[in-house]
């Protein structure tokens, strides 16, 4: 046997399973998507149908919301964990890091205990302000969760990268007159660049598709995901829910795909 | 903030030591002062706290208590390096990748507020200084290690500095063009005429470059002279060793000679001393037939090496000796030579404590 046909049958396996659990139902599904009363239209009702519109627009807003928020916890967070020791730095770590353990559905039922209707928040405001507070069950809720499983991700991400900064740099812009801000913004920041793009992606592909938080605090929130699904199981409307998850698809890697071209030529910049 | 230019600021440090968290003696409590204009060298091995006084001068550590920086007899110690106005050229360059090489040198000017076109002026007059036109636009990952080095002057020097600091500058570049490099940048300091501490662990960039040269070791300075001053009187073995090639040789005194195995050597001063540590430059011994000198050894073996050779003789005292001889004298291993050598050129050290 050639080194070769060695080689390729060393990937056969490999080739089987994506085709099979892979690229076959991923077909089915882009076909059963167009097999709506409305036919290849059907794709189009994600962006034309206002409901469907405007839970897409709610979706992406979340997701960004929580990429821009965690990128900015995590950023200040990772930056102080990486450059300082203290007593108790690596249990902290270890705690922060601790969601990544956890599936939405118990995320989801640790904002329902912080800001439900029996939740921490709510007994707090109702003892302070005469008022309960709960917010659980709402897009902020939601929006805490993600947030709540997104920065463990990127904290880590941002610690590497802190890690292999040149803390030369910082000096020689300092040596050069800059402030501390200043050094931040010029060579701290620039420098982190592709680490921000790569985990911040993962945050909102994550964001964009979570399932278990969004069906645990349920009720009111109108997310892609969540739309899918009651689409599916209740409506057991097959093409339109084919075809929305065709288009959360193609929406999510579009905008990874994005990030990835700024931060291929953020790391080309950064040597 | 220093605003002098031209020659820049003097510095003194005073009492400067240095103790780490973990509890090692980085420095020794040092004092020192620089001239204005002056380049000082600090030269030694690794580890010897060289970088470390150079870090303390640009405020980058703080000295431990008692110790003081001034610039111009101002104290400096709690200034921050962002506020001390100095010029600081790293080892690794430190240079922004995120930015051109004309937007790295601006970059302390632009963080000063000087006006762009003002700023483009300067620019281009450091990239014409330093050699580097053509390569404004490019990014830092396209540039040679030599241009690096170039930018990385450049901008230490477009904030007209007080003071400038070079750690180990030519340390990261290939031998070829770090002796071409060498010159180069002996030139650029002597044309700026700034106050320069440079700190390298190579003694030809020592003695090429520094008005005066600080000789460190172990945290402490071993010696502070001249280039000349601490080539041919060191003041300790240490020193006569590390700086240049040197032959020491411990032996006793009898009427003003050292007594060798491989004869009798007559010596300057010290001669009434019962024995000494003395050192020998090889370049200072002549290689004669063996009648017509005191001193004589077997030849172990000849290193041609172009504009000398290097003979490597055994014999002569308890250890190889060492002489340069001109690269005309026919010498073969297995010979037998005399050396002839000057009392003058036989330097006495202290012994060692």
């Amino acid at each position: 046997m050639s080194h070769r046909s060695f080689v390729w049958l060393c990937l056969l396996p490999l080739a089987v399973v994506t085709a099979a659990f892979f690229l076959l139902p991923m077909a089915r599904l882009v076909v059963t998507g167009a097999e709506g009363p409305q036919g290849v239209a059907g794709y189009l009702a994600i962006l034309t149908e206002p409901r469907y519109r405007a839970t897409l627009i709610n979706t992406v807003v979340l997701a960004a919301a929580t990429t821009i928020v965690t990128l900015i916890v995590a950023t200040i967070a990772g930056m102080f964990l990486q450059r300082h020791r203290f007593p108790g730095r690596a249990v902290l770590i270890a705690m922060l890091t601790f969601p990544l353990a956890f599936p939405g559905v118990v995320i989801g039922f640790l904002i329902i205990l912080l800001a439900g209707r029996q939740g921490l928040i709510g007994d707090l405001s109702n003892r302070m302000l005469g008022e309960k507070l709960v917010f659980a069950y709402s897009i902020y809720g939601l929006f805490l969760g993600y947030l709540y499983f997104s920065i463990p991700r990127v904290i880590l991400t941002i610690m590497a990268a802190v890690q292999k900064l040149d803390v030369g740099l910082e000096e020689a812009a300092r040596s050069l007159g800059a402030s501390p801000w200043a050094v931040q913004r010029d060579v701290v920041l620039p420098a982190l660049a592709p680490a921000f793009v790569a985990s911040g992606a993962i945050a909102f592909a994550t964001a964009m598709g979570a399932f278990g938080t969004a069906f645990t605090l349920a009720t009111n929130i109108d997310v892609l995901p969540m739309l899918i699904y009651t689409e599916f199981t209740l409506a057991a409307n097959f093409s339109t829910s084919a075809a929305l998850s065709v288009g959360l698809g193609i929406i999510t890697w579009f905008i990874l795909a994005l990030a990835r071209s700024f931060s291929g030529s953020a790391v080309a910049a950064a040597g | 903030m220093n605003a002098s230019a031209g020659h820049g600021a003097s510095v003194r440090i005073e009492a400067c030591g240095k103790t780490f968290i973990d509890g090692t003696r980085a420095l020794e409590p040092a004092t020192l002062d620089i001239a204005r204009g002056e380049t000082l060298v600090l030269l030694g091995p690794s580890g010897c706290g060289k970088t470390t006084m150079l870090r303390i001068i640009a405020g980058l550590e703080l000295p431990d208590a008692g110790g003081k920086v001034l610039f111009d007899y101002k104290d400096m110690t709690s200034v921050p390096i962002e506020r001390r106005n100095v010029g600081m050229v790293f080892q690794s360059y430190a240079l922004f990748p995120n930015m051109s090489v004309a937007d790295n040198i601006g970059y302390g000017l632009k963080i000063r507020g000087v006006p762009a076109k003002e700023r483009a002026a300067r620019v281009a007059e450091l990239v014409a200084l330093t050699n580097i036109s053509g390569l404004e636009n490019r990014r830092i990952d396209q540039l040679s290690g030599g241009q690096r080095q170039r930018v990385a002057l450049a901008r230490a020097v477009a904030i007209r500095p007080g003071i400038l600091l070079l750690d180990e500058p030519l340390t990261a570049l290939d031998a070829a063009l770090r002796d071409r490099l060498r010159g180069e940048l002996n030139r650029l300091l002597r044309a700026l005429g700034i106050t320069t501490i440079y700190v390298t662990h190579d003694q030809a960039e020592a003695m090429e470059l520094g008005d005066r040269v600080v000789v460190m070791q172990k945290g402490t300075i071993a010696q502070i002279g001249t280039p000349r001053e601490i080539y041919f009187t060191p003041q300790s073995r240490f020193v006569a060793e590390f700086i240049g090639a040197a032959n020491i040789i411990e032996a006793p005194i009898e009427n003003g000679h050292l007594v060798l195995p491989g004869g009798r050597q007559g010596i300057g001063g010290g001669a009434s001393m019962p024995a000494a540590v003395a050192m020998i430059r090889p370049e200072t011994i002549r290689v004669v037939e063996t009648g017509r000198a005191p001193l004589s050894g077997v030849i172990d073996s000849v290193s041609f090496i172009g504009d000398r050779q290097r003979l490597v003789i055994s014999g002569v005292s308890n250890r190889l000796f060492t002489v340069d001889a001109p690269n005309t004298v026919q010498a073969k291993a297995g010979e037998r030579v005399g050396l002839l050598i000057s009392p003058e050129a036989v330097r006495l050290l202290p012994s060692e404590s």
